[in-house]
């Protein structure tokens, strides 16, 4: 595999995953006024806000760090474009390379070290809060999500490998089919509301208490940068719930039935996160210690016994 | 230039600047949110930081307490940015223009600031929120 090649599916996939994000946050916007019963948005209405974005100005607070303050976003939205890419390579050519399903996970975490950087670098106190916020949220909810990843890796006999996952369900069923594997499929959906800073999950950035937490500073072209990231990780998580629990979309039928199932898992985030009040940080990590990983460790336990 | 200007039309991020009013025009404001006018169909969004703003929504006399307030707010908004001035209290101060704690119009605030600076106004006491969204949607088409 040359080099050329490997770009030409980098740029193909973080276009491709962006527009799906784009169109996948005016969904979520769009189901989130139908349930509020109001008409909401017109389709394009989230390119609408990055052009805008993108053609105000930007500034730069006197407090903050000028480069790390510029470049969080743009590591971040980096970050969840390679692993956009290496799902993509995986579901639709069969590339990959032992220990991707850990590089995924690790790309993963990226947007969120982004926020923490760039709330930090900012200067703002009310950004520093909703940095420390997001970091107590990830030490919560990545010891559930692995332990989910677990099941699932146990299931399909012990392979790190994306492809080997698919193989797997390919050849003896959808991990999802299996009891232990709808526990953490329920365990990886909460947690990837987590990840995307939904509603019962958006504690950093609760704007009816620190304005916009770590985004309080950002303008302009950064903050479009943040806005495509966030469009970007609400197609991501999907697409890698689909590859993991579902089969993922390998050839022919297999992507056109991924499409329900993709319009399933994202409206059932916008129903969790149009029905459900915003919980305190110390009531988030005692839902994901205390609740969801006694719960993955049950699914881990079923899957050892292969149920 | 044009692209971006269509996204400034179709998607104004509004931040609610409470500047000394009775609390009548910002129950009429957060009225435009609600599902019987709804303006997020306009694309328009309140958000919690002037640094995400388009357009800032000033009610309210301009108090000399709230003046330097409402010049730093202004100061702190990403340009291109537009003032939407709300309430007859705003425009002219109202039944509070000879008041002892008031400093004067709104518009006269911030051109300290920027002598350049956009004005929407919509007079009223309350304005209805009909009469804030068309006055929005009018200022947004001039743009």
């Amino acid at each position: 595999m040359d080099i050329g090649w490997v770009i030409l599916v980098f740029a193909l996939a973080t276009v491709g995953t962006t527009v799906l994000g784009l169109l996948s946050k005016w969904v979520d916007r769009k189901v989130t006024a139908r349930i509020q019963w109001r008409v909401g948005p017109p389709w394009y209405q989230t390119i609408a806000d990055v052009a805008k974005l993108l053609g105000k100005e930007t500034i730069v607070p006197a407090t903050a760090r000028k480069w790390t303050f510029l470049l969080a976003p743009v590591v971040g939205f980096a970050g969840t474009a390679v692993a956009a890419s290496v799902l993509w390579g995986a579901n639709l050519s069969g590339t990959g390379f032992i220990g991707d399903l850990i590089v995924v996970v690790y790309l993963l975490t990226m947007p969120s070290l982004a926020i923490i950087v760039g709330g930090i670098a900012s200067g703002n106190p009310v950004s520093a809060l909703g940095a420390s916020r997001e970091m107590k949220l990830v030490f919560s909810y990545e010891l559930p999500f692995i332990l989910a990843l677990v099941t699932v890796i146990i299931q399909a006999g012990g392979t790190l490998r994306l492809n080997g996952i698919l193989e797997h369900q390919a050849a003896s069923g959808m991990v999802i089919g299996s009891f232990s594997g709808v526990i953490a499929f329920l365990v990886a959906i909460l947690c990837g509301q987590a990840k995307l800073g939904l509603v019962p999950f958006d504690i950093p950035e609760a704007e009816t208490e620190i304005m916009a937490g770590p985004f309080t500073e950002y303008s302009g072209a950064p903050l479009a940068v943040f806005y495509l990231m966030k469009a970007l990780l609400l197609a991501t998580v999907p697409i890698f719930l689909i590859t993991v629990f579902w089969g993922g979309f390998r050839e022919g039928w297999q992507v056109l039935w991924t499409v329900p199932v993709y319009v399933l898992i994202l409206v059932l985030f916008v129903l969790i996160r149009n029905t459900n009040p915003r919980l305190r940080i110390d009531q988030a990590l005692k839902f994901f210690w205390f609740g969801l990983t006694p719960l993955s460790a049950l699914a881990v336990v079923l899957a050892i016994f292969g149920l | 230039m044009g692209f971006t200007r269509w996204g400034l039309k179709k998607s104004p991020w509004v931040y609610h600047v409470n500047t000394g009013a009775c609390n009548n025009c910002d129950i009429e404001v957060l009225d435009l949110l609600t599902p019987r006018f709804d303006v997020e169909r306009f694309g328009i969004q309140l958000v919690g930081t002037p640094r995400h703003a388009d357009a800032l929504v000033v009610t309210g006399i301009c108090t000399r307490q709230c003046r330097p307030r409402l010049q730093e707010i202004y100061r702190q908004t990403p340009k291109p940015c537009v003032v939407f001035v709300i309430g007859v209290c705003a425009l002219t101060g109202g039944i509070f223009h000879d008041a002892y704690h008031r400093w004067g119009r709104v518009d006269d605030a911030i051109r300290e600031v920027d002598p350049n600076a956009i004005f929407a106004y919509v007079p009223g006491c309350p304005p209805k929120p009909e009469a804030m969204a068309i006055g929005v949607l009018k200022a947004l088409a001039m743009l």
